[in-house]
């Protein structure tokens, strides 16, 4: 009680000018909190792209970064010849497919979370949050034990009495299950919070006036939660297009994505130019995509529901 | 009116999705008690000899060791480092804020494996040697804004007008941070930690090409998986999950007592 006695004096003598030193004060403050971020993501994010990006311009087949300067390794791509455009479509390819029908998948499930499942939603997501904790390699390869010659799959059907599965694995339709099967959390909770941004009312009011199911759909429902299901599907073509992991333990490298590619310039050929100039291929195409998107998109109105 | 039948129709899709989410990991724990070295199903002698082993093994000891620590240590300071980020997120109105917001997404959607080169080269162009401890900081770099994220969702939800009592009451800016802001986003900083942990435990393309000569788990499995198949690779891939799971479940069960007290 003491320290209440004291205080007020100080801020009524100049209530006015407290309350703008105090705004003045907050402005820094933000700054200030986010210090740390922005050191920590400049020297790490910013600066080894800084280095991709010297590498590519370096002597092809060297490690002399910064000090030779051709554009030999961006010829080399561009060359039609070169594989990697094909990886290029294979990747592209398979992200809009992953994209398009995680949107399908997703979208009951998002809705569910939001409508259908009540007091039992939360628990629900944490039931898809959790493969987030188990290592891609971990899941993927689960997926070989069961679509494998005498596995899970082969070997209940044999021992039914029927003929067996069939061959899945290693194939290109497989990659893509991998990648519809890891990325579905990253197309489901930006989805589940745009919907929640729907407001109920709005539903209603459309039906009490007569509108049809589909009608609210296309016109209200669509449209409001259209911002994160934007970047539901923004994260996970990104996602899709870096993807590797499927590719390799599912597909068997029956095809080979751009990021693959990376690293085979890396570690097999020892070509870090090369794979350098393709990873700033990369990283301009996404980067485009995803400043585009972002700028469209409020922030605190999607997280913070305000 | 279909309304029932729609609700239905949703539950049972997604359990449906559910259960096809778990069942590469069900098949997995199955594979690790296997007694012959090669899986086949529907499996002939159940064993669990390949836990025991790769319980003894001390190769496998020390790769969890690597692993732990550095889960440790990443969730030490990027929940330091995502708490301010959060409050300079979703707490502060001030210039550059929006353009931030957004440039702190840019790690979250960029692809891991290159990422993971980007940063093998940048420590290559400065002279660091890469290990164990270079992981730490390649793992940061994507954890430390989602955890920002996670965090900052409780920071919308907390009111600034008891901030701004603490400071009308005549508190320093460090009281009314440790009294009054740390308590109120207990919740999601706790939230925040168990995401720390859990992603850097179970991540491989940044650790692929950050840890040097050192090992995590997801790497030791990955490298099994491709040459040199035992019946170790499932079991350790299990126990990973079982530790992942008991710490959420622990972890969930501590956050929703803060989350009561909080409320309370």
């Amino acid at each position: 009680m003491a320290d209440l006695a004291i205080a007020p004096p100080r801020q009524e003598a100049a209530p006015e000018g407290a309350a703008q030193l105090r705004h003045a004060r907050m402005l820094s403050v933000g700054a200030r909190c986010a210090l740390p971020v922005a050191l920590l993501l400049g020297i790490g994010f910013l600066a080894p792209l800084v280095a991709i990006f010297g590498y590519a311009f370096a002597t092809p087949r060297s490690f002399d970064v910064f000090t030779s300067f051709t554009l030999a390794n961006f010829a080399t791509l561009f060359d039609t010849t070169n594989t990697v455009w094909l990886s290029f479509f294979w990747s592209c390819g398979l992200a809009l497919l992953t994209v398009a029908i995680l949107a399908v998948v997703a979208y009951p499930i998002a809705y569910g979370l939001n409508l259908v499942f009540g007091r039992w939603s939360a628990l629900i997501s944490v039931f898809f949050v959790f493969p987030l904790f188990v290592s891609e390699n971990v899941r993927l390869y689960g997926w070989v034990l069961f679509f494998i010659k005498n596995g899970v799959l082969d070997g209940t059907l044999k021992w039914l009495g029927l003929a067996g599965g069939p061959e899945v694995l290693y194939s290109p339709g497989i990659t893509l299950f991998g990648m519809v099967y890891t990325y579905l959390p990253f197309m489901l909770f930006p989805m589940t919070l745009g919907l929640a941004l729907v407001p109920r009312d709005l539903v209603d009011a459309a039906r009490d006036l007569g509108a049809g199911r589909l009608f609210i759909w296309r016109e209200i429902e669509l449209p409001l939660a259209m911002p994160g299901i934007l970047i539901g599907m923004l994260l996970t073509f990104v996602l899709a297009i870096g993807a590797t992991a499927e590719a390799k333990i599912l597909g068997g490298q029956s095809i080979i994505v751009i990021s693959h590619d990376i690293e085979i310039a890396f570690t097999y050929s020892q070509n870090w130019p090369l794979g350098s100039a393709l990873a700033v291929l990369v990283t301009f195409f996404i980067g485009a995509l995803t400043l585009f998107a972002l700028s469209k998109l409020d922030l605190d109105r999607m997280l913070g529901r305000r | 009116m279909g309304h029932k039948r729609t609700n239905a129709a949703i539950w049972t899709w997604t359990l449906f999705v559910l259960v096809a989410i778990y069942l590469p990991i069900v098949c997995g724990a199955l594979a690790s008690f296997n007694k012959s070295r090669y899986f086949g199903f529907p499996i002939k002698t159940y064993s669990t000899e390949w836990w025991q082993k790769t319980l003894d093994s001390i190769e496998i000891g020390m790769i969890v060791k690597t692993s732990i620590s550095i889960a440790l240590l990443v969730t030490v300071f990027s929940v330091v480092i995502a708490t301010f980020g959060a409050l300079a997120f979703a707490r502060y109105e001030w210039k550059g804020r929006k353009l931030y917001q957004k440039l702190i997404l840019l790690p979250i959607f960029f692809p891991q494996p290159v990422l993971g080169l980007a940063m093998l080269l940048g420590f290559n162009a400065v002279g660091i040697q890469t290990s164990w401890m270079t992981a730490v900081f390649a793992h940061m770099i994507w954890i430390v804004p989602v955890v920002t994220l996670v965090i900052a969702i409780q920071v919308y939800g907390f009111d600034p007008s008891l901030e701004e009592a603490a400071y009308d009451l005549g508190c320093s800016r460090t009281q009314v941070f440790r009294e009054v802001t740390l308590p109120l986003l207990w919740p999601g900083i706790w939230s925040g930690m168990l995401f720390a942990f859990l992603l850097s435990w179970s991540n491989f393309p940044l650790s692929l090409y950050t840890t040097g000569a050192d090992s995590t788990i997801p790497e030791w499995l990955y490298a099994k998986m491709v040459a040199g198949y035992t019946p170790m690779v499932p079991a350790l891939g299990t126990m990973a999950t079982l530790g992942a799971a008991c710490l959420l479940l622990a972890g969930g069960l501590i956050g929703l007592l803060l989350r009561r007290r909080a409320a309370a």
